[in-house]
């Protein structure tokens, strides 16, 4: 190299300021472009959910004078036996029939039944049953529409004409009268939240799901958690480095990538056909998608033991601590924030999975409420995808609803996750 | 200086290292020119004792040979350039090599005269004997108390608070930091300065009374005068322990040991009194890392 005179490098250096500089500044800006690539999208994304879903969460309802006729019910007492034979749907048709009098003709009558919902009956069958001494008496109720009504009024919003789809021209003119007069209303959806799902859009709830959701999160957690944890703590501070463990390292990252319906198709195999557990069950789902949040788990958690710094370890060995007690007393505790963290994005991961719960049967039409883990159930993400499938138009913005719900349970859980990350972690 | 005879150094060496004529082999192989250890390796109050040590990092041998005493209430330093295996041999002491993938150590070393790598020697209360201090300071990241008192918990060396309360105060002391920390005992012990971090982690290592302390260059991440007040501490320590420690400053060695032993390329080549080491070194070798034609 030719000796150069100090004047001559800083010339150099000068002559490559300017395009460092550049080079900073565009990297800078694709940088600054990306974040916004993002938040415009997540911001499309809720945009159009939340227009489409949020009519979801009112329900139009109608306003009956119900009177529990023992002759129209049927019945003379109210107990299990007779309010299961009792004719709700012939009270509900007496108080339309009485609302709307010079409706005469068989068809006309029909089509004025269909004003309301055909489970209105289990309404008034659930308040006769919590107030026995109202049979006899009349009262004033309002039940859910019908779901083609619903969407005729929620589209009244949006034009002035109106969606009529189904509606016939007669049935949308009692629907205004009834609006004029205050007896069609959009009311809050409670039964959005409180049933399970059903062929009838204006009765099917998230409330099934969720639980179902829950449960089976539950049972990924309660096994994928101390299982990968474990595995993590063995692998990174017990285990001998040689052929073996390279072997399954190299398996716990191949099982990361492999596609979930794959672990599906395993759980049916093993779980339900060989162990004979029951199909459409939390557990089987929990068990399916703990092998699949594990090596997820199991990496994230051997990252966050490798990033706890040697200088500790080696102090708490120096001081004659045996290798559990180095891990139990010192690793464990600094690496616990990044564990959590990884375990948050399985679980995140595990709440949004589908596919393998098709496989082992949670996508069947499960009405009920599970109350445990053994229950049929089905979960949000499935619940989102047969409600998509549906061909009644209610059901779209019942779609954007449960997506509305699956990402609220996430941002509670992420939410949790920052929480109990800072409590854990120490400030020192 | 303690009272302390030595045997009679070089002869003896070469006789030690006459009985093992492969090492010497290896040993001439690679450098001709040391061979035997000069000077007084050895002593006949040894508190450690180590024979024909040898260490290898998988195929690399790091450690040719190395024969050395450490006597009671002795400190003993070790000097020699980067690279030279003094940290290596010092952490043979107390067996933190066995955390290494692939590091062996071959050799006869004992501590009162029971065998550190014996088959059946549990590290645990071999290293509440050995206790460590770090280049750097590395306290918990707990409270200034719960570094000091983790020793004595996990070893259940006090049974009652107050016993505990007692050996924490005492370490403390004995370290010369008592008075500054008495009052933040529940305070982080990372939020102390450099050098009391370090003095921390010297109240710990003795808060188990262990009967050797090593040293590996305690000083090497502190200023001057948090320095001194280590070096200080280490001369006040020597009443109740035996000392070994690695230094890369020369005046600490010539300020804190009584013995220095030099250190090059894995081979120890003189260990002498630390006055004689200093003032008129016996190898060539030594008196040119010394005068600093090399280091």
């Amino acid at each position: 190299m030719t000796d150069m005179t100090q004047t001559q490098v800083r010339e150099r250096i000068e002559a490559r300021l300017a395009s460092r500089h550049r080079k900073e500044k565009i990297f800078r800006g694709f940088g600054i472009a990306s974040i916004a690539f993002g938040v415009l999208a997540v911001l499309v994304l809720f945009t159009d959910i939340i227009s489409k879903g949020a009519s979801a969460f009112v329900q139009s309802q109608i306003q009956l004078q119900v009177n529990y006729d023992p002759a129209e019910l049927g019945i003379d007492k109210v107990d299990g036996e007779s309010l299961a034979w009792a004719n709700f749907d012939g009270v509900i048709r007496s108080a339309l029939r009485e609302r709307f009098p010079d409706v005469t003709g068989r068809r006309d009558k029909r089509e004025l039944y269909s004003l309301v919902s055909n489970g209105a009956g289990f309404n008034l069958r659930e308040r006769l049953e919590s107030n026995p001494a109202l049979l006899g008496q009349s009262e004033i109720v309002w039940v859910n529409a019908d779901d083609d009504v619903d969407t005729y009024v929620k589209s009244l919003s949006k034009s002035a004409e109106g969606f009529l789809g189904r509606t016939s021209e007669q049935k949308a003119a009692w629907i205004r009268q009834l609006r004029e007069s205050g007896e069609l209303e959009k009311r809050f959806n409670t039964t959005f939240f409180t049933n399970g799902d059903s062929r009838e859009p204006e009765q099917a709830g998230i409330r099934a799901a969720l639980v179902g959701s829950l449960l089976t999160l539950l049972v990924t957690l309660a096994l994928s958690f101390p299982i990968g944890v474990a595995a993590a703590i063995y692998l990174e501070e017990f285990a001998p480095k040689n052929r073996w463990t390279d072997l399954i390292e190299v398996n716990i990252n191949n099982l990361a990538a492999v596609p979930s319906i794959v672990f599906g198709l395993l759980g049916l195999a093993i779980f339900i056909n060989f162990f004979e557990m029951p199909r459409s069950a939390p557990l089987v789902g929990g068990l399916v998608l703990t092998l699949m949040t594990l090596p997820t788990i199991i990496i994230s958690s051997r990252a966050s033991l490798k990033s706890v710094p040697p200088s500790i370890r080696e102090a708490a060995m120096g001081m004659g601590a045996s290798r559990m007690q180095v891990v139990l007393h010192h690793v464990l505790p600094l690496a616990m924030p990044g564990m959590l963290t990884g375990a948050i994005i399985g679980m995140a991961q595990a709440l949004g999975e589908t596919a393998p719960l098709l496989m082992i049967g949670m996508v069947a039409f499960i009405v009920d409420v599970p109350h445990g883990i053994t229950d049929p159930s089905t979960v949000l993400p499935v619940q989102i995808f047969l409600w998509a499938d549906s061909p009644e138009r209610a059901f779209v913005e019942r779609t954007s609803a449960a997506i509305m719900v699956l990402l609220a349970v996430l941002i509670t859980m992420n939410t949790c996750a920052v929480w109990l990350r800072k409590k854990l972690e120490r400030r020192w | 200086m303690t009272t302390m005879t030595l045997n009679a150094g070089p002869a003896v060496a070469a006789g030690d290292q006459a009985k093992n004529p492969a090492a010497e082999q290896n040993a001439v192989k690679t450098n001709a020119e040391i061979v035997k250890t000069v000077g007084q390796p050895f002593s006949d109050q040894a508190k450690l004792r180590m024979r024909n040590v040898n260490v290898f990092y998988g195929e690399t041998q790091a450690i040719h040979d190395v024969s050395l005493d450490i006597g009671r209430n002795e400190v003993v330093a070790m000097i020699g350039p980067s690279g030279c295996g003094k940290s290596t041999f010092l952490r043979c002491l107390n067996r933190m090599n066995d955390t290494i993938e692939g590091c062996r150590v071959e050799g006869e070393l004992t501590l009162d005269g029971e065998a550190i790598y014996g088959p059946k020697v549990d590290v645990v209360p071999l290293r509440a004997r050995v206790g460590m201090v770090f280049q750097k300071p590395n306290p918990f990241p707990k409270s200034i108390y719960d570094n000091v008192a983790y020793g004595p918990k996990i070893h259940g060396i006090a049974s009652r608070r107050a016993e505990l309360d007692e050996i924490v105060e005492n370490s403390l002391r004995r370290a010369g930091l008592w008075n500054e920390v008495k009052d933040r005992l529940d305070k982080p012990g990372t939020g102390l300065s450099g050098g009391q971090q370090q003095r921390l982690c010297i109240a710990r290592a003795i808060a188990v009374s262990p009967e050797v302390i090593l040293m590996d260059e305690p000083c090497s991440a502190l200023d001057p005068i948090a320095t001194a007040r280590i070096e200080e501490l280490i001369d006040e320590l020597r009443e109740n322990y035996t000392i070994a420690i690695v230094t890369h400053s020369m005046q600490q060695a010539a300020r804190v040991s009584q013995r220095t032993a030099y250190f090059h390329l894995g081979k120890l080549v003189e260990v002498n009194d630390t006055e004689t080491v200093f003032t008129n070194p016996e190898h060539e070798l030594t008196e040119a890392y010394i005068t600093g034609r090399f280091g």
